[in-house]
């Protein structure tokens, strides 16, 4: 573990992983699609439009995975000063969103002919709506300071601060939707879910989790590559002024 | 055996080394003067030994002991006046003090600490209503506040007239005889001869 | 004894100060009022409607009251120079945090607390609402202040302060809205809102048990 803490050790370990990771999800890709289009069943009381579930389960998972997962990383980064995880934690933000946003807006074109509203204030979609904010919220505090490892302790705080609330958010709102509109909406979790959907389902999520990993590995080298960048050209500035003093 | 000493000190800001390698040690009663251009590290360097900043590499000492500069043990020995006056323009100077003697659980001294500074006259005045070099006299006099064995001074004589400066090589004089250290960054002429003279940036 | 003695000098000093500068206490509260009298003119004064959502929007405006007062907090003590020398007192930065959090409470939420009453029957409430409006927000708003000074905290010295603010606090601080408005509710449509307050004080005990740690943490990186 402690090897990885040099990025060096760690791009070429990123070197090695990420044509796997990315050949898998080339293989993948396409098999999950063909599952969950076509071989698949539709389903019997949402016909055709239960399709999206193929989408919109993994991105809900995988937007929650990538949260924990950035609590976790801005916990190392906090106690251990750990600049790898502080890193991953950064990088790993937009994908969280971005898999956040994907999960809210297939919903939302799956609840529009199943529900016939693009929205209902339920208490999992408010929640999903609060974890995209704080997703939000943790990128904008990494870039509100001019000094950019100030922004990064401060955002591992808040990304620390979120992963406590966050199951309190989710309490709350499953109780608020309670008192106040009883549950006449068709539920998500409603019927067990067949073996037939269940396979593809799962081919999906793998997909969406290689997804992550070569774009999170990706976004990591990028990252280390433009701080080594910055280190290079303040090397030169000082270089510069040493001979002209 | 030195009273405080450092070695090998390297602080980083913003990704880039503002020193590296610096140290120094330190006799009871002798005071460390830090010179060099803006940006050379004087302030940082100040900042760290009050264990406001990390640094990166390096060991301190205290006694002969090794010190963390960030724990509640150092943080009670040291007065550290900074840039900033750290007083509020809507409280008068005596409260301004007050507050301050009740932070570092020090004695009623207002008093006694005002009257150093020759501010004795202006205790029942709001700071709003003082002069620049009346507040920097103002931020001087917690020094006296409570006996404190290590003081870190970043440009203490900014805005001082001629007898303020007196009473604070005067005060400095004293701190010294009963057997502290000051660490004092400055730009012009040191207030006391300095036992050692650490140049940066050079 | 000493750090309790520092903790009592700095709820004296910042008192002490609000005291003297009353109208940055009064702006957060004439906020609140006049925030809520634009209720009845945007939605129309029916009074079955304005009961309806009375304890919804009183709770919404106290968020937002507080939201405008929150950075203040730390913000002076960060540009005078004082914030450095609570960071290096001796006496534990959570104390002195949760201090600053204690007397920025008194001279904001308990204006608003105080002022509810006149609100609840401006927008109609029933009798009730006179006693558990108050009771709730005076359960919550400390709750408020104190998830507010983690944000102030890690804001200080950031380019976008306030709007910022906004979006790193607001989340956080929905499931005392919730309960805030759960409780008086329940209590005006005879649901029993009891569960809610003592949910609102459970709450108040986890943010006093998280924030000061956070804060200080927070701060300290601003001495960096």
């Amino acid at each position: 573990m402690q090897g990885y803490a040099n990025p060096l050790a760690f791009r070429r370990l990123a070197d090695r992983v990420l044509p796997w990771t990315l050949a898998g999800l080339a293989a993948l890709l396409p098999v999950g699609l063909y599952l969950a289009l076509v071989q698949a069943p539709p389903d019997y009381q949402q016909g055709d439009a239960a399709r999206i579930m193929y989408v919109h389960v993994p991105a809900a998972w995988m937007a929650l995975f990538t949260y924990t997962l950035l609590a976790l990383l801005s916990a190392v980064a906090w106690i251990w000063r750990h600049l790898l995880a502080e890193v991953a934690a950064r990088a790993a933000a937009p994908i969280g969103a971005a898999f956040t946003a994907v999960a809210l807006l297939s919903g939302s074109i799956w609840g529009k002919p199943m529900w016939g509203t693009w929205w209902v204030w339920d208490a999992r979609l408010t929640s999903v709506l609060i974890l995209f904010f704080l997703y939000l919220g943790y990128m904008a505090l990494h870039d509100a300071f001019e000094d950019p490892a100030r922004g990064a302790r401060a955002a591992s705080i808040l990304a620390l601060v979120g992963a406590v609330n966050l199951p309190i958010i989710k309490f709350s709102v499953d109780w608020w939707n309670t008192l106040h509109q009883p549950a006449s909406i068709m539920r998500l979790d409603g019927p067990t879910i067949a073996p037939s959907m269940l396979w593809p389902l799962f081919v999906m999520l793998l997909v969406f989790k290689l997804l992550f990993v070569s774009v999170w590995l990706l976004r990591i080298r990028a990252h280390l590559a433009e701080r080594r960048l910055q280190g290079l050209r303040a090397m030169g500035a000082r270089g510069v002024a040493a001979t002209a003093g | 055996m030195p009273l405080f000493a450092a070695e090998d000190l390297a602080c980083l800001r913003g990704g880039q080394l503002v020193f590296a390698g610096l140290g120094f040690a330190l006799e009871e009663g002798e005071l460390l003067v830090l010179r060099g251009p803006n940006g050379s590290g004087k302030s940082t360097l100040l900042r760290l030994l009050a264990g406001l900043l990390p640094r990166r590499e390096g060991r301190l000492w205290w006694r002969g002991r090794t010190c963390e500069p960030q724990e509640a043990a150092h943080r009670a020995r040291l007065h550290y006046v900074g840039h900033h006056n750290a007083v509020k323009s809507d409280l008068t100077a005596a409260e301004n003090l007050a507050f301050h003697a009740a932070l570092y659980g020090g004695g009623e001294r207002v008093d006694r600490a005002l009257a150093a500074f020759g501010l004795s006259a202006l205790g029942e005045m709001r700071v709003r209503y003082l002069s620049a070099g009346q507040r920097r006299r103002l931020a001087l006099a917690r020094l006296l506040l409570a006996p404190r064995p290590l003081w870190l001074l970043d440009e203490p004589e900014v805005g001082l007239d001629r007898p303020s400066r007196k009473a604070l090589a005067k005060l400095l004089e004293d701190h010294l005889a009963g057997g502290g250290v000051a660490v004092v960054a400055t730009h012009g002429d040191p207030l006391l001869p300095p036992a050692l003279v650490l140049e940066l940036g050079a | 004894m000493s750090a309790i003695r520092a903790a009592g000098a700095v709820v004296a000093r910042d008192l002490r100060l609000a005291f003297r500068r009353p109208g940055e206490s009064l702006l957060a509260v004439a906020f609140f009022a006049l925030a809520l009298a634009l209720f009845p003119l945007g939605v129309g004064p029916t009074p079955a409607l304005l009961v309806r959502i009375g304890a919804g929007v009183i709770w919404v405006l106290a968020l937002f009251a507080l939201l405008l007062s929150l950075e203040r907090l730390y913000q002076a003590d960060f540009e005078d120079g004082t914030l450095e020398l609570m960071l290096l007192a001796p006496a534990p930065l959570e104390l002195l945090v949760a201090a600053k959090c204690l007397a920025h409470w008194l001279s904001s939420g308990l204006l608003l607390v105080l002022m509810s009453p006149v609100l609840a029957l401006l927008m109609g409430l029933p009798g009730e609402a006179l006693w558990v409006l108050p009771a709730a927000l005076a359960l919550g708003t400390p709750t408020l202040t104190l998830i507010g000074s983690i944000g102030a905290a890690l804001l200080l010295g950031s380019r976008r302060g306030a709007t910022l603010a906004a979006l790193l606090v607001l989340p956080l601080f929905i499931p005392v809205l919730i309960f805030g408005v759960g409780a008086v509710d329940g209590y005006l449509f005879g649901l029993g809102g009891r569960g809610q307050l003592l949910m609102l004080g459970a709450l108040f005990l986890f943010a006093l048990a998280i924030a000061p740690f956070a804060t200080a943490a927070a701060l300290r990186l601003c001495g960096e």
